[in-house]
């Protein structure tokens, strides 16, 4: 039988929970926001597309995935219900409208490509294909305003820095979801994704320029907070992934610039975690110790994220390996 | 305007009422699937691939729905209901958390494998994530339903006051987490989600039966049908007369754990002992169904039946009124009325199954029109009975969002304005309204368009081979693609 005393007195093995949790809820959001991302970011490329065999592709491609992808986002919102409740409930309420915006723009995507594929009639898919990027495309965005706000502690729901994020997430999930599609459907699409890949590489580049420049004169302490170590590093390992991104893309090494992608996004969300830090609701100066539950259930959830999370990595194992490799033309739906 | 309150609340009922019909027909759905695709691999017989492929669809547009719909409701313990996600977050995430994690993880990969997978991966994995899409529906309803529990009757918790903030403190998480309700519940649920699954699935299948052998119009793939009808009726009546039984437990439960709630589904005012079961009640004027009173009412009363009811077999047991408690009553109305309904249905149900039964037993199962017209008049109403139980179970436990510690109205989000809430109602009302048109005309078409015929079967196309083996993961076999 389990002692609950045993699991009241302390944190686990003396550990840092607080802040371990504070990772682990960015990392879900990272994750998250890479293996969304390159499906969202392939149905902003579907908009670029103009035959109906490179639609069927991208469909296709990302048919497996995206509702196990897009299951980090449940995972990410119940981590930070569960091991911060006051900083949940106050960043969803104080965003409200922001975050119905995100779930119209969700439930949009994730319904589109399904009534896509119920009638092959052309009008009937030029609007389900629209609804599909309209909802691929607003999804990040919002989701960027939202982590822009967060960050800044915005209490109104548009801002610029939201804005400047919107559009630095949305071209990060282009990014990724070229080098996507570059991996699953190399003989049916036309080169012009590589080319999108790129474009999208230094737009994002540059949409992270404004977003630090906002953030320097945004952020209490702007400058000196972007110009510690840990930021200054962060970014330029951002840039060298940038640059490894384009040339693998070019040389077609999918894969390779696929877990570039991946590594700019987690940058991405490092950077956001490490202005925050210690805050975790900068908007009420809540910090991580501050918000964190009590040491019994943080360690009942610290035992269980320990379990299940790998479990979740086999599950995604088996998933990417059982639909590794290009996608034959049979399986374009 | 709409006041916040009230706005949340009617947004939080819309949006449950509509997402839980995704999760009846996936939970509901899974069992079967599990079981044709274990039949469909060892015999090889066309009917369980039929079977498989078609059910699949219905399955996989359902969870999609069931995702988008589902994520909506985990964010409005946030966005709507702050107050009460700050309070009662330490006991009530941690199961949302583990939830993601164990369980919706779990059938979200392996649906990818299920749905698009048939031909890149062997038998043996097939199989395997059959199984996990099926066990990942069921854990989420387990943590879900453990949530919901501890807000029915909660235990194993503290009440702390923290910076002026009533929070609830978690002291004991066998007690919180193994709640006894929420075994009565997940029994009950879990059942219903098979039972509405085999009213629909007979149902579906007793039009077409009707159609080609009462009507003696050309059906393609008859046996397909029949097949589909015999499933859902002997599912239905393995399910039918233990929803009853276990009902009746769940029922004395909630008159020992939550009497408020008894007492509304009762409309009982007055504490009184020998009290009857109106199983028949009539409202004779309109404030009669609107404000009920079981003894104004014209029905058929059992004498000391919900006396009997609530104790488990004394029909002179009290039963507490509703004005002996503190706080006002929950909408007696509602509760009263879709109390009676659900029985009303469940009672209906077992009917059906037995009707059924002896017509096939007599040989004449494709023959009773009659028959066949009930089954496709109740292919939903097992959902309707669902949605009513949980009108049963959220109404009835007003004006407590946790039973006893927090009122619903404490729990909404401070700084919501009306206008917010109002937006998003209005939104949600005709968005999900959309919604639940798509899915229906999705089903229909699904329906309509009948099960792959047998040129698209690999299990007629793969006819050479023993049945055991499937073909190798790479090389798949053209046109034989589970979605088209």
């Amino acid at each position: 039988m389990i002692s609950v005393d045993s699991l009241a007195a302390g944190p686990l093995f003396g550990l840092p929970l607080p802040e371990l949790w504070f990772g682990l809820v960015f990392t879900m959001l990272a994750t998250f926001l890479f293996f969304d991302g390159f499906d969202f970011g392939a149905g902003a490329i579907f908009a670029l597309l103009e035959t109906d065999d490179e639609r069927e592709t991208v469909l296709a491609a990302i048919g497996p995935f995206w509702d196990g992808n897009e299951v980090w986002l449940v995972v990410f919102g119940g981590a930070l219900f569960a091991a911060f409740p006051p900083a949940y409930a106050g960043l969803f309420s104080r965003h409200y409208l922001l975050m119905f915006g995100i779930l119209g723009a969700l439930i949009l995507r994730g319904l589109a490509p399904e009534m896509y594929e119920q009638r092959h009639d052309a009008a009937w898919q030029r609007w389900w294909g629209r609804a599909f990027v309209a909802g691929s495309v607003l999804a990040p965005f919002l989701l960027g305003v939202f982590a822009g706000n967060w960050l800044v502690g915005a209490t109104r729901s548009l801002t610029l820095v939201g804005l400047i994020v919107g559009v630095t997430l949305t071209l990060l999930t282009v990014v990724s979801g070229a080098a996507f599609l570059q991996l699953k459907g190399q003989a049916q699409l036309p080169d012009s994704v590589t080319t999108y890949g790129s474009a999208a590489t230094a737009g994002y580049l540059l949409a992270v320029v404004a977003t630090l420049g906002v953030l320097g004169i945004r952020l209490p302490d702007g400058l000196s907070a972007l110009l510690s170590p840990a930021i200054v590093a962060l970014v330029m390992l951002s840039i060298g992934l940038a640059v490894g991104y384009t040339v693998a893309l070019r040389r077609e090494q999918s894969l390779r610039a696929l877990g570039a992608a991946a590594a700019m996004t987690y940058g991405l969300v490092a950077v956001v975690a490490r202005l925050m830090y210690p805050a975790i609701d900068p908007a009420t100066g809540t910090t991580v110790r501050g918000a964190i539950v009590s040491t019994l259930p943080l360690n009942l959830m610290t035992i269980g994220a320990s379990l299940l999370l790998p479990l979740v990595a086999v599950y995604f194992v088996v998933l990417y390996s059982a639909f590794s490799g290009p996608i034959t033309p049979e399986e374009a739906y | 305007m709409i006041d916040p309150v009230i706005a949340s609340r009617l947004q939080f009922a819309v949006t449950t009422i509509v997402h839980i019909i995704f999760p009846v027909m996936s939970m509901g759905l899974a069992p079967f699937l599990i079981y044709f695709t274990w039949r469909d691999i060892r015999t090889g017989e066309p009917i369980y691939e039929q079977l498989r492929r078609f059910w699949t669809k219905i399955f996989a547009i359902s969870f999609v729905v069931g995702t988008v719909t589902g994520i909506v409701l985990e964010f409005e313990f946030g966005t709507n209901f702050a107050a009460f996600a700050t309070a009662a977050g330490e006991l009530f995430g941690g199961p949302l958390a583990v939830e993601g994690m164990m369980a919706f993880m779990l059938e979200a990969t392996f649906l990818g494998v299920f749905v698009f997978g048939r031909d890149r991966v062997g038998d043996k994995l097939y199989f395997i994530s059959s199984v996990a899409v099926g066990l990942g529906t069921w854990l989420s309803a387990v943590w879900i339903l453990i949530a919901n529990s501890w807000m029915q009757t909660p235990r194993g918790y503290e009440l702390v006051t923290e910076n002026g903030q009533m929070v609830v403190h978690l002291v004991d998480p066998l007690a919180a987490y193994l709640n006894p309700r929420f075994g009565y519940m997940f029994v009950h649920m879990q059942n219903a989600a098979v039972e509405s699954v085999a009213l629909f699935m007979a149902g579906v299948g007793a039009y077409f039966v009707f159609r080609h052998h009462v009507w003696g119009y050309p059906v393609e793939n008859p046996q397909f049908w029949e097949a589909t009808l015999k499933i859902g009726l002997v599912a239905l009546l393995i399910t039918a007369p233990l929803q009853v039984l276990h009902g009746d437990m769940y029922g004395r439960h909630v008159a020992e754990t939550q009497p408020q709630k008894f007492a509304a589904m009762e409309a009982v005012w007055e504490t009184e002992s020998y009290v009857p079961e109106y199983i028949f009640a009539v409202p004779t004027s309109i404030d009669g169904f609107l404000n009920p009173r079981a003894k104004e009412l014209f029905g058929i009363g059992i004498p000391g039946g919900a006396s009997w009811l609530a104790s488990g077999g004394d029909p002179t047991a009290e039963i507490r009124g509703l004005n002996s408690f503190d706080t006002e009553a929950p909408p007696v109305a509602i509760v009263f009325w879709a109390f009676r309904a659900m029985v009303g249905l469940g009672f209906w149900f077992i009917l059906l199954a037995f009707w059924g039964g002896y017509r096939w037993y007599k040989g004449q199962l494709l023959e009773d029109g009659l028959l066949h017209k009930a089954l496709m008049g109740s292919s939903l109403l097992g959902i309707l009975a669902v949605e009513l139980g949980w009108i049963v179970t959220e109404v009835g436990r007003q004006p407590w969002v946790i039973q006893d510690v927090m009122k619903t109205s404490a729990g909404v989000s401070p700084g919501l304005t009306g206008t917010e809430a109002t937006i998003t109602l209005v939104g949600f009302i005709g968005v999900y309204t959309t919604l639940l048109g798509l899915y229906t005309y999705v089903i229909w078409r699904i329906i309509r368009n009948g099960p792959p015929g047998n040129d698209e079967l690999r299990s007629v196309k793969n006819d050479t081979r023993t049945p055991d083996s499937g073909p190798s993961p790479s090389q798949p076999t053209p046109g034989a693609v589970d979605d088209d």
